[in-house]
Parts: structure tokens; C-alpha cells; sequence
């Protein structure tokens, strides 16, 4: 347990003297936010229909790029190599990364739902908590999977594209499932949103699993 | 030898599914003509789509459980024909839907997620072809290949949960069944794609080791130089 919580301190340290990975999600997902507010607004469609979704691509695009900044940070200056050479084994390494990159787009999160909840002219009541909910499930998905994958994007030329194409297509169920846990709270319509709530589950559950198995070749030189 | 047999083989088994599935299965009450595609696309679906990603699957496993390159060319062609098959099965969904749904794409779960199937392939070559490096594109498609093909089970499981518009599976236990004939001519249509997938897949396991001899000599040529 104790080398997974150094790199998680490590990795708060490091972002408390730098802002940079949880200032640039916040600001990308509130952008997100508004760019569909206007794409919407002027067409007049129905809140409760394209909220969910709006939610959740702001969530996956900018932990696409929180995901980058995680990842350029070890690879500047070769700080990967030292994380490899200190004394944890690599699926220790890989859950230390995933709990500090949720908590990172936890953070953004907690600014971002606020935002969204505002924007669209929803009441602050019991839904909201029922969101948050579901959005650290989803997350914890994302993060999962994320986190490896950036690892690997992390070793081609071009870093910053490949993340989104090999990331999307593996959380389509995640952002599925989410968007249509969301979409049930928020039109009160709950009898069948467990299914959901397992799916991601189920997916963290599965990814976490196989990316802690298979860490240490992503990594290995 | 054995190639140019099941060559061969795909051939007539092809010329014979054509024949079934245009002259002998009776046409379907409801949908007419459409119907037949049916022969074609679930084969395709089956053997392309879910074929292609157990082999991948089996290329990555095998390839980081024993280092072994023959492995990592082994799913390197199991994607590209998942690229193709995959395709080709999707442009057959689409003229099927045409007609009957009066749409060229709805929103089916199915579908969907034999598209985000389509985009993983697509994303492993993407991803090979970033990595200049022979060990290492061969380690990281290895991982990336073992975690997109942990997707597809979790892709058929979503069937059952999400509400779909998809033709409910006739072929799979506890489907509803089919008229004798048409189970014949979907057998023998099954059992040519199946041939023609798998001529198409040693022919191009073949290719693939040839192109990395090249690769070598071009390698020992420019070092002599």
C-alpha cells in the first residue's frame, strides 16, 4: 500500500506547485459545456435530452487531456525511468498512476458538474448527488483504462493524437452506460438503472484487473 | 499445397452458397427479398467480426506470455482482416437496413458496438504503425490488442441490456428458429466464409513473413553499404 500512496502524494505535490493537469480539465470541460449550450440553446432542443450526453463528452475529453499532462510529465525529463527503477512492482505503479489521475478529474469534476447543473437550469437536489455518483463510477472507468493507455500512446511519435483514438473506442461502453445512468436520474425514470450502474462497474472492475496484469509490458524497456 | 486446396475448396463452397442463397432458400414472408443478405452479413458478423478478435486476443496472449514474433505477426493479420470483414459485414448491415428500416443507420446497440469493434482494429494499426521499433510495437500492440479485445465480451453482454432494434439472434440458443431450407443455406453460406476467411488469413500470415524477411535484407544491405 505504501508505494501506491507516494506516487499518489508525489503526483500532488507535483500539481500543487504546477497547476497544470487539473486547471486545464476544468477549463476544457466548462468550454465543453458551453460550446454545446450554444449549439444547443439556438435550436431549442430539450434539456433533459442532450444534457447527459453534454456532461459526459465534456468529462472524457477533458480526462483525455488530463491524461496527456499525467503522462508527458513522467516522460520530460525521463521521470519514468526513475519510477521504474525505485523498489514497487508495476502493478503498483499502475494503481498509484490510476489513483492519482482520478483524483485529479475527481477535482475537475467537482467544479465542472456545478457548472453543468447551472448552465442548464437544474435544482441542486437529490439528483445531483445521484449524479455524482454515477460520474465517479464512470470516471474510475475512464482512469482505468486511461491510464494504460496513455502509457503506451506515450511511446509513439505522436503522443497527443494517439491517446484519443485508442482511448474512445475502449470506453464506449463506459460513456454508454453513463450517459444513460444520467439521463434516468435526471428524468426521474429509475427502475431499470442498476443494469447501468453494473456495466460500469463491471468495467472498472474488468480493466482495473487486466491493466494491473498486463502493466509491466507497456512499461518495460 | 494444402493453400491452393482450401483455395480451392472456398471457391466451389462460395459458388455453391450463391446458388443456395438466391435460388434454393424460400424468400421470407415479411421482408422479401432483403432477407437473404442474411446469409451473408451473419457469417460475415460471426466469422469476421468475433473470429478476428479471438484470434487477435489469442496473438497478443500467446506473444506476451512467449515472447515469440511469429505471435505478433499472427495479430497483426487477425486485425487487418477484422478491418476488412468487419467492414464488409457493416456495408451489408447497412443495405439490409435500407429497406427494411428505412434507415441507412439507426441507433442499434448491436451495430454500434460492431462499429467500435471496426474503430479498435482500426486503432491497432494506427498504433503499429506509430511505433517504428520492431520489440517494442510488437509489446505495446500486445497490451493494446489484449485490452480492446477484453471490450468484446463486455460488447455482446450489452446486447442483452440494451434495448435494441436489432433482428433478435435466430441462430443462437433460445432464438426463435428457422425454416428448414433457409438453416441449410445459411450452413452452407457459414461454411464458405468460414473457407474463404480462412484461405485469405494463411495467405496473408505467408505475406506477412515474407515482408519481414525483406525488411532484414533490406536491413543487412544498408549495413554493408
Amino acid at each position: 500500500m505504501k508505494p501506491i500512496t507516494a506516487i499518489v502524494f508525489k503526483d500532488i505535490v507535483i500539481e500543487m506547485r504546477s497547476k497544470e493537469s487539473i486547471s486545464s480539465m476544468l477549463m476544457f470541460g466548462i468550454l465543453v459545456l458551453v460550446i454545446f449550450l450554444f449549439a444547443f440553446e439556438s435550436r431549442g432542443l430539450e434539456k433533459g435530452m442532450v444534457g447527459p450526453g453534454e456532461l459526459w463528452v465534456a468529462y472524457s475529453f477533458a480526462a483525455i487531456l488530463g491524461l496527456n499532462r499525467s503522462l508527458a510529465m513522467e516522460i520530460d525529463n525521463d521521470c519514468l525511468q526513475g519510477l521504474l527503477l525505485a523498489p514497487l512492482g508495476r502493478g503498483e505503479l499502475y494503481i498509484g498512476k490510476v489513483a492519482s489521475n482520478f483524483a485529479f478529474m475527481m477535482i475537475a469534476e467537482l467544479v465542472v458538474l456545478p457548472v453543468f447543473f447551472i448552465l442548464n437550469n437544474l435544482n441542486f437536489d437529490r439528483r445531483f448527488f445521484a449524479i455524482a455518483g454515477v460520474s465517479v463510477l464512470g470516471t474510475l472507468g475512464i482512469a482505468a483504462v486511461g491510464t494504460i493507455l496513455s502509457t503506451i500512446s506515450g511511446n509513439t511519435r505522436m503522443k497527443e493524437v494517439m491517446l484519443p483514438i485508442l482511448q474512445i473506442p475502449l470506453t464506449v461502453p463506459v460513456v454508454i452506460a453513463a450517459v444513460e445512468a444520467t439521463s434516468q436520474i435526471m428524468n426521474n425514470d429509475t427502475p431499470e438503472i442498476s443494469a447501468w450502474l453494473t456495466i460500469l462497474a463491471g468495467f472498472s472492475i474488468v480493466y482495473l484487473t487486466v491493466s494491473y496484469l498486463v502493466f509491466e509490458f507497456a512499461v518495460e524497456e | 499445397m494444402t493453400t491452393k486446396v482450401l483455395g480451392l475448396l472456398a471457391f466451389v463452397a462460395m459458388l455453391v452458397a450463391l446458388y443456395m442463397i438466391f435460388l434454393f432458400a424460400p424468400t421470407e414472408a415479411t421482408q422479401g427479398n432483403a432477407q437473404r443478405i442474411f446469409y451473408i452479413h451473419v457469417p460475415l458478423a460471426i466469422v469476421g467480426a468475433y473470429g478476428s478478435a479471438i484470434l487477435l486476443f489469442t496473438g497478443c496472449l500467446a506473444f506476451l506470455t512467449t515472447r515469440d514474433f511469429r505471435w505478433d505477426r499472427f495479430a497483426a493479420c487477425s486485425a487487418e482482416m477484422g478491418v476488412v470483414f468487419t467492414t464488409a459485414q457493416l456495408l451489408t448491415a447497412i443495405m439490409w437496413a435500407k429497406p427494411i428500416w428505412g434507415a441507412w443507420y439507426t441507433f442499434d446497440s448491436r451495430g454500434t458496438l460492431q462499429l467500435v469493434l471496426l474503430l479498435i482494429f482500426i486503432a491497432y494499426f494506427m498504433l503499429r504503425s506509430y511505433l517504428p521499433d520492431r520489440e517494442k510495437r510488437a509489446k505495446l500492440c500486445g497490451v493494446f490488442g489484449l485490452l480492446g479485445m477484453v471490450d468484446v465480451p463486455i460488447n455482446y453482454l450489452s446486447i442483452y441490456l440494451f434495448r435494441t432494434q436489432h433482428p433478435q439472434p435466430v441462430v443462437s440458443p433460445g432464438g426463435g428458429g428457422l425454416d428448414p431450407d433457409m438453416e441449410k443455406t445459411f450452413l452452407v453460406s457459414f461454411i464458405a466464409i468460414t473457407l474463404f476467411y480462412a484461405y485469405v488469413f494463411v495467405k496473408r500470415l505467408r505475406l506477412a513473413k515474407i515482408e519481414e524477411e525483406v525488411e532484414y535484407l533490406n536491413q543487412v544491405v544498408l549495413a554493408n553499404e
